[in-house]
C-alpha cells in the first residue's frame, strides 16, 4: 500500500500527491484504528493491534478493503486500549485480545455494534457509540491533537491526505516571511511550554536579531512528572511539529532546526526521525523546498535525562554537547542562543499550532480562547480524577468544567481539595477557585501558572505537606547545582519539610520556609530555581492550617504522613477473618477467630499492611 | 555483546561527521554499544574530538542516563525499609555483600549483579524483601538470599518459581502453626 516517496519539485506536485493519497484512502471503506500510544501499549494494545492485523490478513474477500492501522494517542488513557472502527466511528474502550474476533466479525465486517464493549456512562447508564457522545470528548476542542487517534503517525501520505504541509506550501508560495510573522503575531499565540510569552513577538525578535546562521529549536524535553502532552503529540502527530518548524525557519530566515526530545521517550524519537526522513524524501526538508529556493533541515537530539534541560539556555548548552547548566538571561536567546547565534526556541505544542494558523488564518485561531490567551491548550489531567487522560480545551474554560465535566469528577466521589497546575514549579489552586477560567494570566493571578499543562487533581485524602515535599524532593534531585540559592536553598526547605512531616516541626519553621522561598524567587539563576518554592509557598498560602497542625499537634489531617496518625480496627466492621493478624509483620494484631481484632499500638510500626490487606475496610486511620 | 574496539568509536564519531557538538549523541551511542561508558572509549573520544577528558566526564556525571560502571546481568534491589530492617535486612545486606563482593550502587566484579539497597519497596508484608530483576522475593534470611542469588548467577530463570514457592510454603506452614 505504501507509495514510493519521490522529491516534489513544486507545490503543484504536492497537491497532486495529496489528491492521489486521498483517492487511495477513499478506496478503503472499512477501517480499524488501534491506539498505539504509550498508555494503551502498557495496557496491551500492541497485542490487540496484532490480532486485528492478522484478522485483516486472513480476510480474503476482495470486495471489501479493510485496513487496520495504528494511531497516536486518543487521550483517554484511562480506558485504553482504545479501538475505533469506521464506518460509523464506533468507539470501543478497554479492548482485550479476546474481544478482537467479535469486533472484527460484527463491527468491522458486519457493521453491527457490539453492545457489551461500548462505552457506558457510569452515572447515567447511557451507552455511547461514537467518541463525541462521551462526556470526556464532548467538551474538548481539538486543534493540536486533531490528528491524534485518526492518522497513522508513521505514514506521511495520511498527513498529506488530511491537508498536511498545505500550510507550508501556502507560506512558501504566496506569503512573504514578514506576512507569516504578522499572521502568527495577530493570532495571539503564546508559548505553550511554560512562560506564555507571545510567540509572534519572539519570532520578530529572532528575525530582527543580527547574526547568522539563525537556529530554530523545538523543545520536546517534557520533564514534569505527571505530564505527557508533548510525548503524545510527538508520537501521534510528528509532522505537525515538523511543518511548524519549517514555517518558523522561513519566517525568521533560518535553515537549521533542532528537535530536542527526552531520552525517556523512545517512541517519540522513533516517529520523529521517521517523519523527518519521509519529509526529506519528498523534498519538504532539505534544499530548495518545493522549488521556493528556501533551505531547511532538522536534526533530532535526544536528551540525557536532566529535567533542567527543559530550560532554554540549559537545552542549548546540551545541544552544544555540554553539561546542561542554564545561564543568566540578560541577553535573550533570540539574540544569542545556540553557539551565540540568534535562536528561536518554542515548545513542540506551540510549533504544532503554527500550520493551522497559517492555513486557516489568525482570525480563525483567535476566535478560540480569551482576550489575552488565544487558541486551545492541551492538559494532562491526572491524579485523583476519574478520567485520566489528555484533554484539549479552548482557553478560558473553567477548572470545574475540565475536572468535573471532562474528567468526570473525583475518584470515589471524595471531596475536591486542590489542583496543581504548572508541574513542580506551579502552584495549588483550591476549591474556591474552581470556577475561575483557565488562561495564562488568570492562573498566574491565582498564584500558579499554566506551565506546560500538567493538571494534578488532589482530593481530601491528599496531604499538602507531603505533596510539597514530593515536588521539592524532585527539584532537589534535578537542580543542576550551578547557583547557590537553588542548590542549597531547595535542600534546606526540603529538610524543614521532612522534619514537619515526621512530626518534628518547630514554631518558626513556616516562616523560615517563606523566607527561603522568597530568597529563591529573587536570587536563583533560572526558572527552575526561581519557581522551585511555588509548591510550598502556594500551599502555605491556602493550606497554612495544615502545616500548623503538623507542627503544633503532631497530626496529619489527611492521614498521609506516617507516624502522624494511627491505625485502628473498627470493631463493628471487623469480621475476625484474621487476614491482618497473619500479615502483620510485627505481630501487633491480636484477636480470636470471627471476633473483632485489635491493634497493639505499642507494637505497631504504622507500616499500613493491615490497612492494605483488609477486605472489609475495617482498618481505619485515626 | 562484543567489546567495541578502536574501530567502533571511530565509526560513531564518523556517524556525526566528527562534530564535537554531537558529543552527547556519541556518548549515547557508546553506551548503547557497551552498556556503559568505559574509560578507554571516553579517552578515545576525548583524543579524537580534541575535547578535554574532564569535560567528557562532567557530561557523563551530569546526565542521569549515563553510567560509568558496567551494568550486571541481574539487578538486585534490597529493601532497607523499617520493617525489613527489623526483620534482618541488615544481615542479608552483610551476607550478600561478602559473598558477591557487592558495593551499594555498584556492580560485582564478575558483572553478574548490580546492587542497590533501596529505602522501601512497599511490600512490608513480605519482609525482608529483595527484588531481583523485577521479581519480588519475600521472607528471606541471609542464607536463603545468598542461595537465591547463587542460583540466579548460575543459570537463567532458576529464581522465578523457586522464591515464590518458598514464600508460599512458608506462609502455609506459618498459617498452619498458628491455627494449631
Amino acid at each position: 500500500m505504501s507509495t514510493v516517496l519521490t522529491r516534489l519539485p513544486g507545490p503543484e506536485n504536492l497537491e497532486e500527491l495529496r489528491r492521489r493519497s486521498l483517492a487511495e484512502q477513499g478506496l478503503i471503506t472499512h477501517r480499524v484504528r488501534v491506539c498505539l500510544g504509550t498508555g494503551c501499549v502498557a495496557k496491551g494494545a500492541a497485542k490487540v493491534f496484532e490480532r486485528f492485523r492478522q484478522a485483516a490478513e486472513e480476510f480474503g474477500e476482495e470486495s471489501l478493503v479493510v485496513q487496520t492501522k495504528c494511531t497516536g494517542c486518543h487521550g483517554f488513557c484511562e480506558r485504553g486500549p482504545i479501538v475505533v472502527v469506521d464506518p460509523g466511528d464506533v468507539f470501543y474502550p478497554g479492548v482485550k485480545e479476546e474481544d478482537v474476533p467479535e469486533i472484527w466479525r460484527e463491527t468491522a465486517i458486519g457493521g453491527r455494534l457490539v453492545e457489551r464493549l461500548l462505552y457506558k456512562n457510569e452515572e447515567t447508564g447511557k451507552v455511547a457509540t461514537r467518541c463525541e457522545e462521551i462526556p470526556f470528548y464532548r467538551a474538548q476542542q481539538r486543534i493540536v491533537l486533531a490528528y491524534n487517534g485518526v492518522l497513522d503517525p508513521t505514514r506521511i501520505e495520511e498527513y498529506l491526505a488530511a491537508g498536511g504541509y498545505a500550510a507550508l506550501a501556502k507560506a512558501l508560495t504566496s506569503m512573504q516571511p514578514e506576512e507569516v510573522l504578522e499572521e502568527v503575531s495577530r493570532s495571539g499565540l503564546r508559548g505553550r511550554g511554560g512562560g506564555g510569552f507571545f510567540t509572534g513577538r519572539k519570532w520578530r525578535s529572532a528575525r530582527n536579531a543580527p547574526g547568522r546562521p539563525k537556529y530554530v529549536i523545538a523543545n520536546g524535553d517534557e520533564g514534569d512528572p505527571g505530564a505527557f502532552m508533548d510525548r503524545s503529540l510527538m508520537e501521534g502527530a510528528p509532522h505537525t511539529v515538523i511543518e511548524g518548524m519549517i514555517i518558523g525557519g522561513y519566517a525568521i530566515g533560518s535553515s537549521q532546526g533542532y528537535l530536542y526530545v527526552r531520552n525517556e521517550y523512545p517512541l517519540a524519537v522513533q516517529h520523529l526521525t521517521l517523519a523527518i526522513g519521509q519529509a526529506r524524501e519528498l523534498g519538504l526538508l532539505g534544499e530548495n523546498i518545493l522549488g521556493s529556493g528556501f533551505d531547511f533541515d532538522i536534526r533530532v537530539n535526544r536528551g540525557g535525562g536532566a529535567f533542567v534541560c527543559g530550560e532554554s539556555t540549559a537545552l542549548m548548552a546540551s545541544l552544544e554537547g555540554r553539561v546542561g547548566e542554564p545561564r543568566a538571561k540578560y541577553i535573550h536567546t533570540v539574540e544569542s542562543g545556540l553557539h551565540g547565534k540568534p535562536s528561536l526556541l518554542n515548545n513542540v505544542e506551540t510549533w504544532a499550532n503554527v500550520p493551522q494558523i497559517i492555513l486557516k488564518g489568525a482570525d480563525w485561531f483567535a476566535s478560540f480562547g480569551t482576550e489575552r490567551s488565544k487558541g486551545t491548550k492541551v492538559f494532562s489531567l491526572v491524579g485523583k480524577v476519574k478520567n485520566t487522560g489528555l484533554v484539549e480545551v479552548p482557553m478560558g474554560m473553567t477548572l470545574r468544567q475540565i475536572i468535573y465535566d471532562i474528567g468526570g469528577g473525583i475518584r470515589g466521589d471524595k471531596a475536591f481539595k486542590a489542583v496543581q497546575t504548572g508541574g513542580p514549579s506551579g502552584g495549588c489552586i483550591p476549591a474556591e477557585s474552581l470556577d475561575e477560567p483557565v488562561d495564562f494570566d488568570r492562573l498566574t493571578e491565582l498564584g500558579s501558572m499554566m506551565g506546560s499543562g500538567g493538571m494534578i487533581v488532589m482530593d481530601e485524602d491528599t496531604c499538602m505537606v507531603k505533596m510539597a515535599k514530593y515536588f521539592l524532593q524532585f527539584l532537589k534531585d534535578e537542580s543542576c547545582g550551578k547557583c547557590t540559592p537553588c542548590r542549597e536553598g531547595i535542600a534546606q526547605m526540603l529538610h524543614i519539610l521532612e522534619k514537619i512531616a515526621k512530626g518534628e516541626g518547630q514554631d518558626g519553621d513556616v516562616e523560615t520556609l517563606e523566607d527561603l522561598g522568597r530568597l529563591l524567587e529573587d536570587t536563583a539563576l533560572c526558572a527552575l530555581g526561581k519557581t522551585a518554592a511555588y509548591p510550598v509557598l502556594s500551599t502555605l498560602g491556602r493550606f497554612r492550617e495544615e502545616y500548623e497542625i503538623h507542627i503544633r499537634e503532631k497530626r496529619c489531617p489527611a492521614k498521609e504522613c506516617p507516624g502522624l496518625f494511627r491505625y485502628q480496627i473498627d470493631a463493628e466492621v471487623c469480621t475476625g477473618c484474621r487476614l491482618c493478624s497473619k500479615k502483620c509483620p510485627v505481630e501487633a494484631i491480636t484477636g480470636e477467630r470471627k471476633k473483632p481484632h485489635a491493634i497493639d499500638l505499642d507494637k505497631c510500626t504504622n507500616c499500613g499492611t493491615c490497612f492494605d490487606v483488609c477486605p472489609f475496610s475495617a482498618v481505619i486511620k485515626v | 555483546m562484543a567489546e567495541p574496539g578502536v574501530e567502533t568509536v571511530a565509526q560513531i564519531i564518523q556517524r556525526y561527521s566528527g562534530d564535537p557538538d554531537m558529543l552527547i549523541p556519541m556518548m549515547q551511542d557508546v553506551q548503547a554499544e557497551c552498556g556503559y561508558l568505559p574509560q578507554a572509549e571516553l579517552k578515545e573520544l576525548s583524543g579524537k574530538l580534541a575535547v578535554p577528558l574532564a569535560r567528557i566526564y562532567s557530561v557523563a556525571t551530569f546526565y542521569a542516563s549515563f553510567r560509568l560502571m558496567p551494568k550486571g546481568d541481574h539487578t538486585i534491589q534490597l529493601c532497607m525499609g523499617t520493617v525489613c530492617f527489623l526483620k534482618g535486612a541488615d544481615k542479608i545486606f552483610q551476607a550478600i555483600r561478602e559473598e558477591f563482593s557487592l558495593v551499594p550502587g555498584g556492580t560485582s566484579p564478575d558483572r553478574k549483579f548490580t546492587f542497590s539497597p533501596v529505602n522501601c519497596v512497599g511490600a512490608c508484608a513480605l519482609a525482608p524483601v529483595m527484588v531481583v530483576d523485577g521479581e519480588y522475593h519475600g521472607q528471606l534470611t541471609a542464607d536463603s538470599a545468598v542461595k537465591l542469588l547463587r542460583k540466579t548467577a548460575e543459570g537463567d530463570k532458576p529464581a522465578e518459581g523457586d522464591g515464590k514457592r518458598n514464600t508460599k510454603k512458608r506462609e502455609r506452614r506459618k498459617r498452619g502453626d498458628e491455627e494449631k
